[in-house]
């Protein structure tokens, strides 16, 4: 392997770590404050999408769409927040299962129904069109460096917010007790309802990014979603941290098995067949990674509560 | 010397900087009911977890009926004669009092796994849950639905399911928790007459119950043993009376 | 008393379901008898997922893993006996073969299996935490079924010829129909004994109260896991059915899709009755059959009618039926 195509590899695979982090973060912070398994969660990473694609293709402009997909998944998910969720939380998780599995099928359904039954596309913006060379010659793309930056300050925004703001206070004391942060006068309706929102919208963010690599099509959430939920296991339910940790560490992991697991196996088989076998286990290794992680951690690596 | 039916040497655990149990050591013997007090948050939740098998101490060895079970998890405690009941009623409440108990005899009478007989038919079972529940004076209630049963009641199934187990030992946490005058009197008449099958360790707040039932008192306090011994000793211990029985 | 009106809810749903089937064939509708064949399946799978879920309290969102691991034994070993490839050269040849009941011993083999080390790695966990990772589970099998291209990876694989049961016509649709519902006849009455045993009042007890359970001196690990394992091979069965009325199974069968239907099934139904699925995947499959037709929108339709039943009509088609659940 030479050096270009590791630095490459390990760049898609932070790529893919960061827009797992952005995902996971707001599932990971929904269930720590409000107690809530929202399977939902990939819905709005859809929404993100679907919005930016259609925004950048009426009006243009890629960063219109850019800050519309995130709004409209923060709005759709305080939408659903008012509606449905708030219902939910003294609710044992099998109903929240079953609550958000129909929200899936409303939102793919409704989808479909208002952007057509086509994928839409969306370009990257021409500014961040082109490519820049690495150590070993290759050349990256500057979109998916750009997807890593603005993952990485996303992620650093929601560092601070938490940890340094009045919102983030009332955040941590809402997932220690949520007696007392009633006892300290915050209403905590809004606050909920503020911390969904907080959630979906990074997740629409990641979409409308994403959007740009892929095609944009109903249930494009839905494998991001269950990687989100293999990073949470990962990394500690609850915690943002952990989150980050563990979506790194899935996207790295993920995106090197893909590369490496074929490529070894055709030392000692007929290629054919190396990649065949090498990309049936590579499809497994997050998951052999998250039961190793359970076999030795049951909470995650970075357990939230105790 | 006979070995004591359960004996606790040299517990310790810590939750990071707080002490929680220090250094405890106490027995209990045959025939007798040995009574843990202490104020709120001397460690006592802290001390029954160890004995009971839910939290693994940082030191020291907890021995039932001879044997060391410091290594061993919940169950199998239980299965070794260790019977317990609950601060706050832990009882299965859509369940029938006589199901509550006979879940508790079938470890004794027989592996779980068995998936063919039904359990109503299960005569070794149903005697065994009829026989605890007349102990404790329950008997033709064992149909009522367990949420029905006044909270009285609720108690007295605990102390059977405890019994049905065919215990060494019991661990009794706080029984006479928000009984009247009349259940209390009842239940203590009840424990009276228990110990001489398996001895007790209660632990209990009500001190009138507990300086007539008790045959030794120890005291904990922050963690520590402060006092142990006869209940006449223990009501004269003046460090007893500064650290705890001034309070009241 | 509520128990005996469940019981006659449970027993005219199951007669209305043979009578639905009977009737078809008389009326010369094969397409319905499929379609009582389908729903009959289908509770079966529902049949098995409830025994973890309702009885146990294990939420499981994978059990899609069991139910297309049951229709892929089936499909490949009906696969290799219509090629004459042997399944295995080594150490000893094993053929593959075309009759139903061998097939279902090895589907439900592959099914305690798997299910035993899913269970053994997620029941160290419990909650939103178990949910999770048996939805990853499934969702990794999912993934191989779909990467692994030697039974057809993502196009699936048919069943050109269907398996045969000694004595009867498998291409007859009544006669499998029989079959698919003498196997939920026979899944249902041994959940019930089940349920009535030392195993089943421990399970009751695993979900209900697990630290009454330990206290009772039964650790609540080996019993969970032991529901949990049958409760798969019941899924699985059905998977192995449900491969044979298609005459396909494909990477469909294994899709977190399928965990949340066999959910909703469970719910829609009433949670802890024994025939609920049933009722459920009867209400559903006629909702998609018959909605699904008048619109594409039906998914729609089918999400908002969830979200009523979750927020507003707890208790499901038995609890309308029959009351509300009682224990003795």
């Amino acid at each position: 392997m030479t050096l270009a195509l590791l630095v490459e590899q390990i760049l898609n695979g932070v790529q893919l770590g960061v827009m797992l982090f952005l995902t996971a973060a707001g599932l990971t912070l929904v269930f720590g404050v409000m107690g809530l398994i929202n399977l939902a969660h990939g819905s709005l990473f859809m929404t993100g999408a679907f919005v930016c694609a259609w925004v950048a293709g009426t009006t243009g402009s890629f960063w219109l769409g850019l800050g519309a997909g995130a709004l409209a998944a923060a709005a759709a998910g305080a939408v659903v927040e008012m509606l449905v969720l708030r219902r939910l939380y003294d609710r044992d998780h099998l109903d929240q299962v079953l609550a958000t599995f129909a929200l899936i099928l409303v939102f793919s359904e409704g989808a479909r129904w208002i952007f057509g039954p086509q994928p839409l596309w969306l370009d990257a913006p021409a500014a961040l069109s082109g490519a820049v060379s690495l150590p070993g010659g290759a050349a990256y793309p500057i979109y998916r460096l750009a997807i890593i930056g603005a993952g990485i300050g996303a992620a650093l925004l929601l560092w601070a917010l938490i940890s340094r703001t009045r919102l983030g206070m009332r955040i941590r004391a809402g997932e220690s007790d949520r007696e007392m942060i009633g006892a300290l006068g915050v209403d905590i309706r809004t606050l909920y309802t503020l911390v969904f929102a907080l959630g979906a919208g990074l997740a629409g963010f990641a979409g409308a990014m994403v959007g740009a690599l892929q095609s944009v099509q109903v249930g494009m959430g839905e494998p991001v979603l269950i990687l989100a939920f293999v990073v949470i296991v990962i990394g500690g339910i609850g915690s943002v941290k952990g989150a980050f940790v563990g979506a790194l560490l899935v996207g790295v992991v993920d995106t090197m098995g893909r590369v490496l697991l074929p490529m070894g196996f055709s030392n000692f088989m007929p290629p054919s067949e190396a990649s065949g076998v090498g990309a049936a286990l590579a499809s497994m290794l997050i998951y052999v990674l998250m039961a190793g992680v359970l076999v030795w951690r049951p909470q995650g690596l970075f357990p939230a509560h105790g | 010397m006979t070995e004591p039916a359960l004996a606790v040497e040299g517990l310790r655990k810590a939750f990071g900087g707080l002490t929680a149990t220090d250094d405890v050591s106490l027995d209990l013997r045959a025939g007798e009911i040995h009574a843990l007090i202490g104020p709120n948050g001397a460690g006592k939740s802290t001390l029954i977890g160890q004995i009971a098998g839910w939290i693994a101490p940082d030191a020291g060895r907890v021995r039932l009926a001879g044997r060391d079970v410091t290594g061993l998890g919940v169950a199998e405690r239980a299965r070794l004669g260790l019977g317990r009941s609950f601060q706050v009623s832990s009882l299965a409440a859509p369940l029938s009092a006589r199901r509550n108990v006979m879940l508790a005899a079938q470890a004794r009478e027989g592996s779980s796994f068995r998936f063919w007989r039904q359990v109503r038919r299960d005569r070794a079972l149903v005697a065994a849950a009829e026989a605890a529940l007349a102990r404790v004076g329950l008997a033709g209630r064992g149909n009522v639905p367990t949420a029905e049963l006044s909270h009285g009641e609720r108690r007295l199934v605990e102390v059977a399911c405890a019994l049905a187990l065919g215990p060494k030992a019991l661990l009794l946490d706080e029984p006479m928790a928000g009984l009247g005058a009349e259940g209390s009197g009842a239940l203590a008449d009840l424990l009276e007459t228990l110990k001489a099958e398996a001895p007790i360790l209660l632990v209990e707040h009500d001190m009138d119950a507990v300086f007539r039932l008790a045959d030794r008192v120890s005291v904990l306090v922050a963690g520590r043993v402060i006092a142990s011994g006869p209940v006449a000793e223990i009501r004269a211990d003046p460090e007893v009376r500064r650290a705890y029985l001034g309070e009241d | 008393m509520d128990k005996t009106r469940e019981m006659v809810a449970s027993v005219v749903l199951l007669a209305a379901l043979a009578g639905a089937a009977l009737w078809a064939d008389a009326a010369g509708e094969p397409f319905y008898v499929n379609l009582a064949s389908r729903v009959a399946i289908l509770g079966l799978a529902g049949v098995g997922l409830n025994l973890a879920l309702g009885f146990g309290g294990m939420v499981s969102f994978g059990h899609a893993a069991f139910f297309g691991l049951g229709g892929y034994a089936c499909g490949i070993i009906a696969w290799h006996a219509g090629n004459y490839e042997p399944i295995l050269t080594w150490p000893f040849e094993v053929e593959g073969t075309d009759r139903m009941p061998p097939i279902w011993g090895v589907a439900a083999l592959v099914c305690g299996l798997a299910a035993a080390a899913i269970g053994a790695l997620s029941l160290r966990t419990s909650g939103v935490y178990f949910i999770m990772i048996t939805l990853a589970f499934a969702q990794m099998i999912y993934w191989f079924a779909i990467s692994w291209p030697a039974y057809g990876g993502e196009d699936g694989l048919s069943i050109y010829v269907r398996n045969g049961f000694p004595g009867l016509d498998t291409y007859d649709a009544l006669s499998f129909f029989g079959i698919a519902f003498g196997a939920l006849l026979v899944a249902l009455a041994v959940s019930g004994r089940l349920l009535g045993s030392r195993f089943g009042a421990a399970l009751t007890m695993a979900r209900l109260n697990p630290v009454r359970l330990a206290t009772a001196g039964i650790d609540p690990f080996p019993v969970r896991l032991t529901g949990f394992v049958i409760s798969a091979v019941i899924t699985g069965w059905a998977g192995a059915l449900y491969a044979d009325l298609n005459g396909f199974v494909s990477p469909t069968m294994l899709s977190w899709h399928l965990s949340g239907e066999l959910i909703v099934f469970v719910i829609l139904g009433g949670v802890g009755r024994l025939v609920g699925p049933v009722a459920g995947a009867a209400a559903y499959v006629l909702l998609e059959t018959f909605v699904g037709g008048a619109t594409e929108r039906w998914p729609l339709i089918l999400g908002l009618a969830l979200l009523g039943v979750v927020l507003f009509a707890r208790g499901g088609i038995m609890g309308a039926l029959a009351g509300r659940a009682r224990h003795d």
